[in-house]
């Protein structure tokens, strides 16, 4: 969800907060620019779009994938670039999220990338400070980002995503990359199968997704809601195992690790059942042996490693529009 | 005029509606009052009388404008005035203020102070920083000593000091064995044991109501059966024990339906809705603004922005639900199911309520908009306007048997005046209450209290703000 400055023309949005109001319109020029940064990347070139531009990095959960991934992709922007964790920061002596923020834009940040344990926490920072916010996940809530990364591995394998079918697997509930996942695979055509035991399936999903059709077109979302794995793998053209940490079990929501890799890891047989050739992804860090056998990770059909190097190009091109937002905002105020 | 002319402090209300649920009176009026209490209400030649007996002695004389109303002053069950111990939250004059500000005279407060109000000390500390109030301030005692769940309060002693009723509200006394004691031990007592009907373990961690909003905004829900598991557990003890029990501000369709048929069976249970769980649905944490006030506002032709997610305003325990139980919770208003409703007020300082969502506290400051946003139902005919005063004024006094909420002849003269057309808008700023946090700031609200008089004194008058 995000204020946007029009709602129906796409590259205006001031932060990256959720996905969940996202037209296909703009799902699409982010993807098209996705691609224009991937070919700068693969040709080693340097950008200066952000040349001059403060971006913090202001990380309250352990994350070294998301957070290298924005810090390059910024670097390659020709951005300045400081990297705030949780244990070096204010917040362990109590300083609210909101005066960490203002400090840093007193400081001279202009865009934060955030990660927080809390769901909403991008929102608050972004009622707070005049810069763009991106969210780099929020507790269960969203995980923006790593859903359009994900969107562009699988239209580069798969061409168009719509009409297509793909299974996430595991841990719905608690995780924020399913959510995103949802809304833009959905804007895009593609159906979305939310597959894991009934105790990590989200509440109310079916009636969620049926009350929001895609904006600006008005589609209906394909979601589907599946305990049982065989009948969610069907006919899958991709595959995204999730992680499933160990606090699971100690809440009580799993019986152990061991049945959750023979009900719902994803091994060889059960791969099996998807389309022939199917992608297989994760969005990392993997737990080898639980949630994905060692073999599917490093499969011919996986596309984990380059999920990885997609992020980047990615976060570029979420860059690059934000720059260009504030860039605009800032030629009004003057 | 000296003033030995008019030593009973007589006053004459006229010229206005009067509603009084307890003498089944809705009708046009005056209002005779004379040494705190009222000793003439009605029309009629015994009115006409007294009227001329006062103003004989210099009486002062008030026109009402036709179109207000004036009602017995409301009732309130359910109240945190914070003091002592959170007086940066509220203190129990600025809490009294925000009660005379809504309308409110009779106030109920809660006892999770600190220290927690489970002894004849902290209770008479309590009255008599309430002495001077603007609204009269009656303790709710705590069932547990400190709230801990393990050993009565001391019961006898705190009635006689002065409580009306037993809660640890808050938080559910979540042994059951400790529960039956609670209320065979206060059923003698002629006190009510209010429970906040919560399964602790169902709704640990949850931050909002369980359902389509909480997997969007990715916050962990707590379900309404955690209320009704609760619940159903009590009305079996009250089957056990036969001893007076009142439901705190029921948020669900199954408490209700659980109220109904306790009620069927002559189980001697009472209930309390807050205005916020009738009005409001957990959508509101999403900024969406659905539910019966929204679309009540929307009918009325009274604008209804959206709001912001993840707003902490919203965040109240038991949390927002869906349009079906406001729903299900009006229908029980209006059958009777529900006795009273009660505001929960609940103020915080900004710090408290300006976080994350999951790290916000709890609670609505709900003295000042109660009445305003209740209005939106029986302007749109959801509510008889006769149904809402009753649920404000007589069935919460009869509830717990409180000498309020009517303006018989001879009772004390708390009253409210209140204009029901009057446009306004919320504004926080201009509360009286230290507690600033409402999800309807901003919003345009129809019907506003003018005036609100405490034993025959006008404590507050929206002309003189």
């Amino acid at each position: 969800m995000m204020e946007t400055l029009t709602r129906t023309a796409s590259l205006l949005r001031r932060h990256l907060l959720d996905l969940d109001d996202w037209t296909p319109e703009e799902l699409r020029s982010l993807l098209d620019d996705t691609a224009r940064m991937r070919a700068h990347l693969d040709g080693g070139e340097r950008l200066s779009t952000l040349a001059g531009r403060v971006l913090v990095t202001l990380f309250y959960e352990n994350s070294t994938r998301t957070r290298v991934s924005f810090e390059l992709a910024a670097k390659k922007l020709g951005a300045d670039v400081v990297n705030v964790t949780a244990s070096a920061s204010s917040v362990t002596k109590g300083e609210s999220l909101r005066d960490t923020v203002r400090t840093l834009q007193a400081l001279g940040a202009n865009i934060i990338v955030v990660r927080s344990s809390q769901s909403g926490a991008p929102d608050l920072i972004a009622r707070a400070i005049d810069g763009a916010v991106v969210n780099a996940g929020d507790g269960w809530h969203a995980h923006p980002s790593q859903a359009l990364l994900d969107l562009f591995t699988l239209e580069r394998h798969l061409g168009s995503v719509a009409g297509r079918r793909i299974a996430i697997l595991g841990d719905i509930l608690h995780s924020r990359v399913a959510r995103s996942n949802v809304w833009s695979l959905t804007a895009m055509g593609a159906e979305v199968v939310l597959c894991g035991p009934a105790t990590l399936l989200p509440p109310a999903a079916a009636d969620l997704y049926a009350a929001r059709p895609v904006p600006g077109t008005g589609e209906p979302r394909r979601v589907v809601v599946e305990p049982r794995i065989e009948r969610a793998l069907e006919g899958a053209d991709a595959v995204m195992a999730l992680r499933i940490q160990k606090e699971r079990m100690q809440a009580g929501l799993l019986p152990s690790l061991r049945e959750y890799a023979r009900t719902y890891g994803l091994n060889r047989e059960r791969l099996a059942l998807a389309r022939p050739g199917a992608l297989v992804m994760h969005p990392g860090p993997m737990n080898e042996g639980v949630e994905i056998a060692a073999d599917v990770a490093a499969g011919p059909s996986s596309v984990i490693e380059e999920q990885v190097t997609n992020g980047v190009a990615t976060r570029m091109a979420i860059l690059t529009q934000l720059a260009g937002v504030l860039t605009r905002r800032e030629a009004e105020w003057r | 005029m000296s003033e030995a002319r008019n030593a009973s402090g007589a006053v004459v209300l006229r010229g206005t509606r009067i509603i009084d649920p307890a003498q089944r009176l809705d009708a046009p009026g005056t209002v005779v009052i004379e040494n705190e209490r009222v000793v003439a209400i009605g029309a009629g030649p015994e009115v006409e009388a007294a009227v001329a007996r006062v103003t004989a002695t210099g009486a002062e004389v008030v026109d009402l404008p036709e179109r207000w109303v004036l009602a017995p002053g409301f009732v309130d069950l359910h109240a945190h005035l914070r003091e002592p111990g959170f007086e940066g939250k509220e203190t129990i004059l600025t809490g009294a203020a925000a009660a005379a500000r809504g309308g409110f005279t009779t106030i109920c407060c809660m006892p999770n102070t600190q220290p927690v109000l489970d002894s004849v000390d902290t209770l008479a500390y309590v009255l008599d920083r309430a002495r001077t109030a603007p609204a009269r301030v009656r303790p709710i005692a705590a069932i547990t000593k400190g709230e801990g769940g393990h050993e009565l309060s001391e019961m006898a002693e705190l009635v006689a000091a002065g409580a009306v009723a037993f809660s640890d509200d808050g938080r559910p006394v979540e042994s059951s064995r400790m529960m039956r004691l609670a209320l065979q031990y206060a059923g003698p007592l002629g006190v009510p044991v209010v429970e906040h009907c919560q399964d602790e373990e169902l709704v640990s961690g949850g931050v909002m109501h369980e359902g389509a909003t909480s997997t969007l905004l990715g916050l962990k829900g707590w379900p309404a059966a955690g209320e009704d598991v609760m619940l159903a557990r009590d009305l079996a003890l009250v089957r056990l024990t036969g001893a007076r029990y009142h439901a705190a501000h029921l948020s669900t369709a199954g408490a209700v339906g659980l109220i109904r048929e306790a009620k069927r069976s002559d189980l001697p249970v009472t209930a309390e809705v807050t205005p916020h769980h009738l009005l409001l649905t957990d959508a509101w944490v999403a900024g969406e603004r659905t539910g019966p006030l929204a679309e009540a506002l929307a009918a009325l032709g009274l604008p209804v922005p959206p709001g912001e997610r993840y707003d902490t305003n919203t965040k109240v325990n038991p949390p927002l639900r869906t349009a079906a139980d406001c729903e299900a919770l009006l229908e029980g208003l209006a059958d009777g199911t529900i006795d009273a409703i009660a505001t929960d007020h609940a103020p915080h300082t900004w710090v408290d309520k300006n976080s994350e969502y999951g790290e916000a506290a709890f609670g609505i400051s709900g003295f000042e908009t109660a009445l305003a946003s209740l209005l939106a139902l029986t302007h749109t005919g959801k509510l008889a306007l006769s149904t809402l005063i009753a649920a404000l004024t007589a069935r919460p006094a009869q509830a717990w048997g409180l000498d309020a909420g009517t303006l018989k002849p001879g009772a004390l003269a708390d009253l409210v005046i209140f204009d029901p057309e009057e446009d306004w808008m919320v504004d926080p700023e201009r509360f009286a209450s230290k507690g600033r946090n409402t999800p309807l700031a901003g919003l345009t609200l129809r019907g506003r209290v003018r005036q609100t008089w405490l034993g025959g004194r006008r404590v507050y008058d929206a002309a003189t703000e």
